[in-house]
C-alpha cells in the first residue's frame, strides 16, 4: 500500500493549493483528484460577478494555473462523487463503485447552498449559486426586464443583486435580517450598503420571509410572509450553504458541523482521537483560531483555501516522509481571514472575524464615500473593514495578535 | 528572469499581493499598484504566493 497516493476528494481551490502545498514541502509522490464537478479547480467569486454579467465566459476565465510541479504524477477523476470512507482500509468509494486506496487523504468538498427553505413544487425559475454550471443557468435568465427575486442578502445575494440591477433586470432581495449583510458587516455598514443598492433601483424587503410560490410551470409570482406579493421569473436562494459531508457519515470523523480538525487539519474522530493522515480543507474544515479564541469555526472566506492548503500541505509531506509531525503541529495555526466583496464601485476590503463584532466604529472616511470601520467584541479589536482606502485597510494586518490570550 | 504581467482591468488595487511580495508589487500614495516587470528566479514561491492570494487572479507570471 506505500505507493497508494495522495487523495484529495473536491477538485476544488483548496484542494488545489494542498496539492501544490505538497510538492513545495518535498512530496514527490502521486497524487489524485477525486472530484464532483465536470471542472478542474477555478475560482468561485466571479460567478457572482464578471462572469455572471459577461456572455460567454467560461471555465477558462475563472480556471486556475496548473503550476509546473503538478504536470506529473497527477491523476483527475472528475466528474464522480465519493460516496463513503473506511478509514480502517484507508480507501474511498465513488458512486460508480470503485475503489481509491489513499497514503493521505484530503477533505476539500465545500460546501453547497441551502435549499429553499420551503415547497418549491417542483416549479422551474429558482436557481441557486456555488458552482460554474449554476452561474452558467442563472446567466441565461438575468436579462434586461426580468423580475428577478433574492433570498437571502448575505454576499452571495448581494453580488447577485448588483450584478442584476447593472443588467437592466427589476431586483427585490428578500432577507430576514434588518439590513443586508448585517451578519458579516454589522448595522452601520450594512445599512450604507443597502443604500447604494437602492440608489442603483434594488428593492428591500427586510425581517420578511418567503411564504408561497405562484405559477405553473415556472414561478411567476411570490408572496412574502408579511402579505406582499412580487412579479417573479427568477429567484435565487442565497441563504447560507452547507457542508459536503454527507459521504463522511459512518466514518467516525466528526463532522457534526464540517470536519472538526486540529491545529495541524488533522480530522478529528467522534471518539476525539486525531487520525494523522487524514485532512480537511477550505470551507468544509472547522478549526480553532488563535488569533480569536478556541472555538472551532467553519470560516468561508476565500484566503482560507489558500492559507489551509499551504498547512496542510506542509503535514502531509511530513506525514507520508515518515518524520515527526509534532513540531509543526505545535507551530499552532492562526491564519488571518481575508474576505471582499464587489458591489457597484464599492470595493469592500476585510480583515479578521468582523461576524464576531458586537460593535463597529467608523474610524477613517465618511460612510457614502471611501471608510474604514474597526470591529470590536466587548474591547477586543476582531475586524476591519474598508470601503476604498486600501492601505489603511492593509496596515491593521498586524494588530489581530491577541496578545492577552497567547 | 520570471516575466510578471498584472491585468490591470481586473487589478481593483485590493494590495494582497503586496504583502506576499513587497520586493516587486507596491501600493502606491494614491493606494494604486504599482510592480516591476521582471524578478530574478529565486523568487518564483513568493510571486507563486503573490499570484494565488490575489483575489481578482489578475497576476500571471511566465518564465524567460
Ligand atoms: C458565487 C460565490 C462568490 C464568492 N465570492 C467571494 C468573494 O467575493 N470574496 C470572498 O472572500 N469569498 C467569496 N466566495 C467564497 C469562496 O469562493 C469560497 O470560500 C471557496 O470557493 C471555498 O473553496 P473550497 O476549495 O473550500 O471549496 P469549494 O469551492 O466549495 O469546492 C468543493 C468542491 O468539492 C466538490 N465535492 C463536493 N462533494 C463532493 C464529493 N462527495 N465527492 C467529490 N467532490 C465533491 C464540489 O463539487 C466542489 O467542486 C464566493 C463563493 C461563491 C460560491
Ligand atoms: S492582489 Fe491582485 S487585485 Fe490586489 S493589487 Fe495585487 S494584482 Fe491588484
Amino acid at each position: 500500500m506505500t505507493d497508494a497516493p495522495l487523495l484529495i476528494v473536491g477538485a476544488s481551490m483548496a484542494g488545489l493549493r494542498t496539492a501544490e502545498g505538497a510538492r513545495r514541502a518535498g512530496y514527490a509522490g502521486p497524487i489524485t483528484f477525486l472530484g464532483a464537478e465536470a471542472h478542474a479547480p477555478y475560482n468561485r467569486p466571479p460567478l457572482s460577478k464578471e462572469l455572471l454579467q459577461t456572455e460567454g465566459q467560461g471555465h477558462a476565465d475563472v480556471a486556475f494555473p496548473i503550476r509546473s510541479a503538478l504536470e506529473e504524477g497527477v491523476e483527475w477523476v472528475l466528474g464522480r462523487a465519493a460516496t463513503a470512507l473506511d478509514v480502517e482500509r484507508r480507501v474511498v468509494v465513488d458512486e460508480t463503485g470503485q475503489q481509491h486506496p489513499y497514503s493521505a487523504l484530503v477533505i476539500a468538498t465545500g460546501l453547497r447552498p441551502k435549499p429553499l427553505p420551503i415547497d418549491d413544487h417542483g416549479l422551474g425559475g429558482i436557481h441557486v449559486l456555488r458552482t460554474l454550471d449554476d452561474a452558467v443557468a442563472l446567466r441565461s435568465v438575468l436579462r434586461p426586464g426580468a423580475n428577478v427575486v433574492i433570498l437571502g442578502s448575505g454576499f452571495v445575494g448581494c453580488e447577485i443583486a448588483a450584478t442584476a440591477a447593472k443588467n437592466g433586470a427589476t431586483v427585490s432581495v428578500v432577507s430576514q435580517s434588518r439590513v443586508p449583510l448585517q451578519r458579516a458587516l454589522g448595522p452601520q455598514l450594512g445599512a450604507e450598503l443597502r443604500r447604494r443598492h437602492e440608489a442603483h433601483g434594488v428593492r428591500f424587503f427586510c425581517g420578511e420571509s418567503l411564504f408561497g410560490l405562484v405559477g405553473d410551470p415556472n414561478v411567476e409570482r411570490v408572496i412574502l410572509t408579511s402579505g406582499v406579493m412580487l412579479e417573479c421569473d427568477v429567484l435565487v436562494v442565497a441563504v447560507g450553504s452547507d457542508p459536503n459531508t454527507e459521504w463522511l457519515q459512518g466514518s467516525g470523523l466528526d463532522v457534526s458541523d464540517g470536519v472538526l480538525v486540529d491545529a495541524g487539519l488533522r480530522a478529528i474522530g467522534t471518539d476525539g482521537t486525531v487520525h494523522p493522515e487524514i485532512f480537511a480543507v477550505g470551507d468544509v474544515a472547522r478549526y480553532p483560531n488563535p488569533l480569536f479564541d478556541e472555538v472551532p469555526r467553519r470560516v468561508e472566506h476565500w484566503n482560507l483555501p489558500t492559507e489551509t492548503g499551504k498547512r496542510a500541505g506542509q503535514l502531509i509531506a511530513a506525514q507520508l516522509a515518515g518524520d515527526d509531525c509534532a513540531p509543526l503541529v505545535d507551530q499552532g495555526f492562526a491564519p488571518l481571514p481575508s474576505f471582499w466583496s464587489d458591489q457597484y464601485d464599492a470595493h469592500v476590503l476585510a480583515f479578521g472575524m468582523t461576524y464576531l463584532a458586537d460593535r463597529s466604529e467608523l474610524v477613517a472616511g465618511s460612510l457614502d464615500d471611501e471608510c474604514v470601520l474597526e470591529y470590536y467584541r466587548g474591547d477586543e479589536l476582531v475586524g476591519v473593514c474598508g470601503i476604498g482606502m486600501r492601505s489603511l485597510v492593509q496596515s491593521y494586518r498586524t494588530r489581530f495578535a491577541a496578545p492577552a490570550r497567547a | 528572469m520570471i516575466k510578471i504581467t498584472v491585468d490591470m482591468d481586473k487589478c481593483q488595487h485590493y494590495g494582497q499581493c503586496v504583502f506576499e511580495a513587497p520586493e516587486v508589487f507596491q501600493l502606491n500614495a494614491d493606494d494604486k499598484l504599482e510592480y516591476k516587470a521582471e524578478a530574478p528566479d529565486d523568487m518564483l514561491a513568493d510571486l507563486e504566493a503573490a499570484a494565488d492570494v490575489c483575489p481578482m487572479q489578475a497576476i500571471f507570471l511566465s518564465k524567460e
